[in-house]
């Protein structure tokens, strides 16, 4: 039943990775702003729709 | 799409538009903008939402002093001689188009490497290359397709500063352990004796330790802190039981791992400081791009255009000196008290008074800081330093500089204070109990009271329920400062009004014509006439007058501070003051009008009204029943029979109030023992906005700037104001039920802990238990409330 040390660290250090993969997102500002990406998020359609436009001008040329 | 609305602005475009690409625009601006974007590809701006831009403002010369290596220098957070980086305040970002296009500048410039927008704070940062761009450029860019950044003096100390974010990780740092411990103790309270879990426990109560001690001497530590300033000032907060708690449950949970006792309450402890951060956060979070806490520094400008010499030379408005001659454009900022030199002035005090109209000023007069220069460029000598001048004195009084927040009670702490003494004694007098029955229990039942009556539920009411309706009062446009206002908006019982701005509407004024009827033809020919003048007054009549057909005039004459003179086809016309139109003075006229002649033979006059706020007589109509009424103008007595009309006969009416009068009056009543709610728009009623006890600013444009204040109410709402206190007074009343849920789970909690019975498991079941149900009681009952707004 040794075994449990193994599970026990292995839990802990599963937990504590995803706990420092939280405190870095907070400091590089993810969560400063809640709003913004949840529209920019949608924008990356719109751009792609100009850019098929973009070159059928230039095969024109 | 509609034809008659400019497709860049919305903006109506029916009076000779524009047409572009089979699109109308109201201006060369707007086309220009669309120009712009078509060429680089971004005519996506106007597929995401429909008129999304602005008008771009002349800006000539403006931005000069963005230069400045030193300017440059403070408003960069980033500066490498190859790149920098600005964060920039735009007001009108405002729809998903503008995020769009501003994250796509660099299509616009290459030198823009990259761009990004915060929403919630409308600002945008900027990212670009110095070799060939400069922050002058980005912002003559911005300025060019109508995004013009609001740049002033606050933006000049607190340009780099940090973001507090010290909640967050305290919340993720309780919710980390809360979580492992849960996991951790999960075992011991199913097995009890089972053979394995006898030789592991140990192992998994020494982890359950070590999980919680960043909780205790981290997250909790503003619970500590609190509770340790109330106990100074010898106030008993809500925060002396939580932190009693927290210890208590700390120090026993450690003593009975140590001394093999049982499994302790890490359980409990980290799940109770995890709950209450978490109403901390949701109480915490507010309206990022309003600021609340404005004073003179966020109207003013960061430099001014200084004349040495015949050399005109940008300067820090902070290096003004006494006896520098300054240049001030048309729409700039007058940020110091001076004289004039040269130049027409007409300038508009609205920020200080709230009076939108412009006053004339000829050399030799006084100028006052905080004033607008509304026609052409000026010249001026500064009488004193920004500091000194009259309006930033206004500053330096008192009542700003102390914090609202510190004299008021809140309803939770005036609980607490009962809550805490009623703990104490039971926890004694149970101990003393068990001390003559059974001495052995007395510690375990002392230490359970205080684990169980740890007032989590208690703590949550008030977050939880004002930062829901914060948060339904911000859909509302009623946009609180904290949730304290909620709860002091509740106790209100006076409300004082400013007059201008505030119960008349800065756009809307109204007419009425006196004299002989004008015939078609002179209507004609004044509105034409009136089209060709840039002076307010006569751009509002032309408005209101709603003429469309136009005609060309032979000859147009303006007249400066008399009026203008219009002739078309041997008809003419003059429009201005009684003077001016061949017409002896009134003596006594208290309003303003402006007289018409026509062939030199005077017709009549206009008289401009105030068009006071839809639904206003039925608002104070409600308000009468509750509250103590009273309007306080700095304006003359003109409006006095128009209010007497229109309001209910207690309403007190008080002319000719300046700033600092408002603020002694609200002073005076409120050592009457009155509390003051006080609705203003200007900075004339800074003052009087921070001496009350609620301060509501109303604004046209949210996203213009208002003054210091608690609230700021969207103009279109302000008839909801009744319905907006009572809601208020109604979050008061789910506060206090939850406070029975409260002290229900207390009764049943100390009944366990009196008795000696209390188990770890129980408190591990009651105490999230009773946390969530009063979340979820006050989530559904702030809604319901919030339903009945609309």
């Amino acid at each position: 039943m040794s075994v449990i040390y193994v599970l026990l660290t292995i839990s802990v250090i599963i937990a504590i990775v995803f706990f420092v993969g939280f405190i870095k997102a907070v400091k590089s500002g993810q969560y400063d702003d809640d709003y913004t990406p949840s529209v920019r998020m949608l924008f990356e359609d719109e751009l792609v729709k100009t850019k098929p436009n973009k070159t059928i001008n230039k095969t024109k040329v | 799409m509609k034809t008659n609305a400019c497709y860049h602005c919305g903006l109506n475009a029916t009076d000779a538009p524009i047409i572009f690409d089979n699109k109308a625009f109201c201006c060369n601006g707007c086309k220009t903008v669309y120009e712009i974007f078509s060429e680089n590809d971004l005519t996506c701006y106007y597929d995401l939402q429909q008129a999304p831009g602005a008008t771009p403002k002349e800006i000539q010369g403006k931005y000069d002093f963005l230069a400045d290596d030193a300017i440059i220098e403070k408003l960069t957070e980033f500066n490498d001689g190859k790149h920098q980086i600005a964060t920039l305040t735009i007001p009108h970002i405002h729809c998903s188009s503008c995020i769009w296009i501003l994250e796509n500048l660099n299509k616009l410039n290459a030198n823009i490497t990259a761009s990004q927008v915060n929403f919630g704070k409308k600002t945008v940062r900027i990212t670009y290359k110095t070799e060939a761009f400069s922050l002058k450029e980005a912002v003559l860019l911005l300025s060019k397709i109508g995004y013009e950044p609001y740049i002033s003096l606050e933006d000049f100390n607190t340009g780099k500063n940090k973001v507090n974010r010290s909640l967050i990780y305290k919340l993720g740092v309780a919710g980390f352990a809360f979580g492992n411990v849960m996991f951790l103790s999960f075992p011991e309270y199913f097995e009890v004796n089972e053979f394995w879990l006898e030789q592991y426990k140990p192992v998994f109560r020494w982890l359950m330790f070590t999980f919680s001690l960043p909780v205790v001497f981290y997250a909790a530590q503003d619970y500590f802190v609190s509770a340790y300033k109330g106990l100074k000032a010898k106030l008993l907060n809500i925060d002396i039981p939580i932190a009693l708690g927290i210890l208590v449950l700390f120090l026993r949970s450690t003593a009975e791992i140590i001394l093999d006792l049982g499994t302790g309450f890490f359980d409990s402890l980290t799940g109770l400081v995890f709950f209450l951060l978490l109403g901390k956060y949701f109480q915490q979070r507010t309206y990022n791009f309003l600021s609340f806490e404005r004073d003179y520094k966020s109207y003013f400008p960061i430099a001014v255009t200084k004349i040495l010499n015949g050399i005109e030379t940008p300067i820090q408005v902070y290096d003004i000196k006494k006896g520098d001659r300054l240049l001030i454009r048309n729409e700039e900022l007058i940020p110091v008290d001076g004289i004039l030199i040269n130049g027409n002035a007409n300038i508009d005090y609205s920020f200080v008074t709230g009076e939108s109209e412009a006053v004339k000023k000829s050399s030799g007069d006084k100028l006052f800081a905080g004033g607008k220069q509304t026609s052409g460029s000026i010249e001026m000598e500064a009488l004193n330093a920004v500091e000194q001048s009259y309006l930033t004195q206004l500053w330096s009084n008192d009542v700003f500089n102390k914090n609202k927040e510190d004299g008021f009670t809140t309803l939770t702490n005036t609980i607490s204070k009962r809550f805490t003494i009623a703990v104490l004694s039971i926890a004694f007098l149970a101990t003393i109990y068990w001390l003559f029955v059974d001495s052995s229990k007395a510690l375990n039942v002392f230490t359970s009271v205080l684990i169980i009556a740890c007032p989590c539920a208690i703590a949550l009411s008030a977050p939880f329920t004002l930062g829901n309706l914060l948060r339904i009062f911000g859909k509302l446009k009623f946009y609180l400062k904290n949730a304290s206002v909620i709860e002091q908006l509740a106790k209100i019982d006076t409300i004082i009004f400013d007059k201008t701005g505030t119960i008349t509407s800065n756009q809307k004024s109204k007419t009425a014509y006196q004299g002989e009827t004008l015939t078609e033809d002179e209507t004609t020919i004044l509105s034409s006439t009136l089209r060709h003048s840039n002076h307010p007054l006569s751009r509002s009549l032309y408005n209101l007058l709603q003429q469309n057909n136009i005609i060309t005039l032979n000859h147009f004459e303006e007249h400066l501070g008399e009026g203008i003179y219009g002739e078309s086809n041997n008809q003419s016309v003059k429009i201005g003051s009684a003077k001016y139109v061949g017409q002896p003075q009134p003596e006594t006229e208290l309003s303003t009008a402006v007289h018409i002649s026509s062939n030199n033979i005077y017709k009549g006059k206009f008289t401009f009204y105030n068009a006071y706020r839809k639904g206003i007589s039925k608002l104070f109509n409600k308000l009468k029943k509750d509250y103590d009424l009273a309007i306080l103008s700095g304006d003359n007595a003109s409006e006095l029979n128009n209010l007497k009309k229109l309001l209910p006969s207690k309403t007190k009416l008080i002319f000719n109030q300046k700033p600092n009068d408002k603020l002694e009056y609200i002073k005076h009543h409120q050592n009457n023992g009155a509390q003051v709610l006080m609705v203003g728009d200007g900075l004339n009623d800074a003052g009087a906005l921070a001496q009350s006890n609620v301060g509501i600013a109303i604004s046209e444009n949210i996203n213009v700037f208002s003054p210091a204040c608690d609230a700021i109410l969207d103009a279109s709402k302000f008839n909801q104001l009744y319905n907006y206190i009572k809601a208020s007074k109604g979050a008061i009343k789910i506060i206090k039920w939850s406070f029975v849920f409260s002290f229900f789970y207390n009764a049943i909690g100390l009944y366990f802990a009196i008795t000696g019975q209390l188990m770890p498991v129980i408190a591990a079941i009651l105490m999230p238990l009773s946390s969530i149900s009063i979340v979820v009681f006050t989530t559904i009952a702030t809604n319901i409330l919030g339903r009945k707004l609309k």
